[in-house]
């Protein structure tokens, strides 16, 4: 059954393969100079690499957007990304998964009620407009320096030939893995929350997270994707679309890569923030969009009549259209699902707004004296809760956020089988398990009352001071936190009280 | 990629070699020449075996460089125009050869007179065929010196026109039969066809460069 579920996000994954593979190789192998074969092996393994090592930047972004908290949410959410492509595709109009998954996640935010993360929405959107323009400056910037480097250079045109396919495949495969880490949070990210698989060590030396293994799993669907049907692909691309020379072509490639490796390595992002360098935000991009702005950067230079004001306007359509057709079908088809096949497309959640809640909002210095009138209501809707919370309080829309997030009401308990069996002691410190071990057989009501033990047990539970070099270290806790949620949640909720 | 850094080396070196030939070949051309004009046929015969075998060796280099560019799917995209520069190169020595062959198999009657106009035909068209060989060498390794050297081969061309028609109205004013006149006036055309060949490949090669800018 659980196959069955991801069928949807490796039919994706195979349609990621079999498409956005022509970007990164498709000029080299349209123009012969590397076989079909070497491309589809060179583009699988780094792949699978780019999603196993780096493909959580952008799936965060993505799970901020809407947290799909059912598998059967998650199938419909991929499928109707899937549909909406085979649609606009249909009817030959210019698509992108990133665009598509965004709107599909943003229809399942609307059947289930769930809020969706406008600031998350913003990031992503700004960088859509952004990144095109970003790829356009920096192979123009990149061709002038080529262009300066072979002019002074004098190299053979046998060796440049070389150079150029070696230069090529490099290329290629820096491209392959920035297509996985970017990208696999289109085709994996909304089975992230509800991925069926627990840690795994290889040979007690390499640790997958269940969540790496299910990127890992979404790149193999992307690799077949590019051996079964990218050929063509990679031939039509590197025939007609793209006439220009491999050293052109190869400029192209490298700005597209650099562009997806900026938006989704977490370690340059590290880097920036510890020499006190802006972050770059981790979003998935569409690839084909970033290679149209690529070539506008040497269409630029060329002053020939690369640019066509009718593919800029087919990239703005893309935005509008694909989101907005990716929502209207995931919001249809999750209906149809729930109500036609009996499915649970998303977990009901419950939110109380008991005194212990006003309580702690209050030491944490939220509270507006109209609180108290929502005092012993229960909300099944977080919008409904948010609409009341807006007209009853004068609360900022944050504090807003903050009384949603701790009214809302699970249960957890801490028993010592799930800490021995589902606690990954190479990742989780030993301070963070001893902290654990303490807390076996209590239960909690809300998820702050199992955080503020946590952290009375152990200075590792503590986040460190919201500073952009601290980020990755606070990503990382709160990665943690999910999993103890996700694994110490009991599945009947109504037990409490 | 190690096989093929090899033979991307071994290629670089028999292109080289090729380029060698018909460079070689010219100077072969104009002893030929100068040896059939002052009657040193011991000399003429040797030259003329020398550009035989120059000839076989740049044809042979030809269709073995050919060879690997397509069996190793080197340089795609100039492959095309890489053979058809080596092609009408080949052809220029081709007609060195032909020449120096019908002057052994036709003996022309030269009047002392034209001799040098004969000798000076030659050198120019062997110069033009010269800054050819060296504008082509630049083609594949410093693409902006080319039109530094295609600039000589017109003017050699040019240059060589203007000494061959001098040499057809001398040759027409001379008391010669008319038989004689036209065969002197043929021979002229054979040596003005290697500047002529040479013009030609420059031109195409003034549009490869254009196309190898990136």
């Amino acid at each position: 059954m659980i196959l069955f579920f991801l069928s949807s996000g490796l039919f994706l994954g195979w349609a990621l393969g079999a498409n956005h593979a022509g970007n990164v190789f498709g000029t080299a192998v349209g123009t012969k100079m590397i076989r079909f074969k070497t491309a589809a092996i060179i583009c699988s393994i780094f792949v699978i690499a780019g999603a196993v090592i780096s493909g959580a930047g952008a799936t965060h972004t993505l799970q901020r957007l809407g947290s799909v908290n059912a598998i059967a949410g998650s199938f419909i959410v991929a499928l109707s990304t899937g549909l909406a492509i085979f649609l606009m595709t249909r009817w030959k109009m210019p698509v992108s998964t990133s665009q598509g998954i965004v709107g599909a996640i943003i229809g399942w935010n609307l059947f289930a009620g769930a809020l969706t993360d406008f600031h998350s929405l913003r990031k992503i959107v700004i960088t859509w407009i952004i990144v095109p323009v970003m790829a356009a400056c920096i192979s123009f910037v990149l061709f002038l320096i080529t262009k300066a480097i072979l002019n002074r250079s004098k190299i053979h045109l046998l060796q440049m030939d070389m150079m150029t396919r070696i230069g090529l495949l490099v290329v290629g495969a820096f491209g392959s893995y920035s297509l996985g880490a970017n990208n696999i949070a289109n085709v994996m990210g909304v089975f992230a929350r509800v991925t069926p698989f627990s840690d795994l060590t290889i040979f007690n030396a390499i640790t997958l997270t269940g969540v790496q293994q299910l990127f890992a799993l979404g790149g193999i669907a992307i690799a077949v994707g590019v051996f079964t049907y990218s050929h063509k692909v990679m031939e039509t691309v590197g025939s007609s679309l793209l006439k220009m020379s491999p050293v052109a072509a190869l400029i192209v490639v490298l700005a597209h890569s650099i562009v997806l490796f900026l938006f989704s390595s977490e370690t340059l992002e590290h880097f920036l923030a510890s020499n006190g360098l802006p972050t770059i935000p981790l979003v998935p991009l569409s690839s084909s969009q970033v290679i149209i702005g690529a070539l506008i950067g040497i269409g630029l230079l060329k002053k020939g009549n690369l640019i066509k004001l009718n593919v800029l306007g087919n990239i703005g359509l893309g935005w509008i259209a694909t989101p907005i057709l990716a929502g209207l079908i995931a919001f249809i088809s999750l209906f149809i699902f729930q109500n036609v096949f009996d499915q649970q497309v998303y977990h009901k959640v419950t939110f109380d707004l008991n005194a212990e809640v006003i309580r702690q909002l209050e030491n944490e210095g939220v509270s507006d004296p109209a609180i108290s009138t929502l005092q012993h209501k229960s909300f099944e809707n977080p919008a409904t809760f948010e609409s009341e919370l807006k007209t009853f309080t004068k609360l900022s829309p944050e504090d807003r956020k903050k009384v949603i997030d701790y009214s809302l009401r699970e249960l957890f308990k801490i028993d010592q089988h799930t800490l021995t069996t589902k606690i990954n002691r190479q990742w989780f410190s030993a301070g963070q398990v001893e902290a654990l071990e303490r807390l076996i057989d209590n239960t909690y009501n809300h998820r702050w009352q199992l955080v503020a033990d946590l952290k009375n047990m152990s200075p590792e539970w503590h986040y460190r001071d919201k500073t952009k070099l601290n980020k990755r270290f606070n990503k990382d806790l709160e990665q943690k936190y999910q999993i103890i949620f996700e694994i110490f949640r009991m599945s009947n909720t109504t037990e409490l009280k | 990629m190690a096989i093929l850094l090899k033979s991307t080396k071994e290629l670089e070196m028999q292109i080289d070699e090729f380029l060698d030939a018909v460079g070689q070949g010219g100077l072969v051309f104009t002893l030929g020449v100068k040896y059939y004009l002052c009657k040193n046929s011991e000399n003429f015969k040797e030259q003329l075996k020398n550009i035989g075998s120059l000839e076989a060796k740049a044809d042979s280099l030809r269709r073995t460089i050919e060879n690997k560019l397509y069996t190793h799917t080197l340089i795609p995209e100039h492959r095309g125009d890489v053979l058809g520069l080596l092609e009408s190169t080949d052809n220029i020595i081709d007609q060195m050869k032909e020449t120096l062959n019908q002057f052994d198999i036709e003996t022309p009657k030269v009047p002392e007179v034209l001799h040098k106009n004969f000798i000076d035909l030659t050198e120019m068209s062997v110069l033009a065929s010269d800054a050819l060989v060296m504008a082509i060498r630049a083609f594949f390794k410093d693409i902006n010196a080319v039109k530094d050297h295609l600039h000589k081969v017109f003017f050699y061309e040019k240059e060589a026109d203007r000494i061959g028609d001098n040499l057809k109205r001398q040759a027409f004013q001379l008391d010669l039969r008319l038989s004689e006149k036209n065969h002197l006036r043929y021979f002229a055309l054979h040596i003005q066809q290697v500047s002529d060949n040479a013009e030609s490949v420059a031109d195409r090669l003034a549009i490869y460069t254009i196309k190898r800018t990136i």
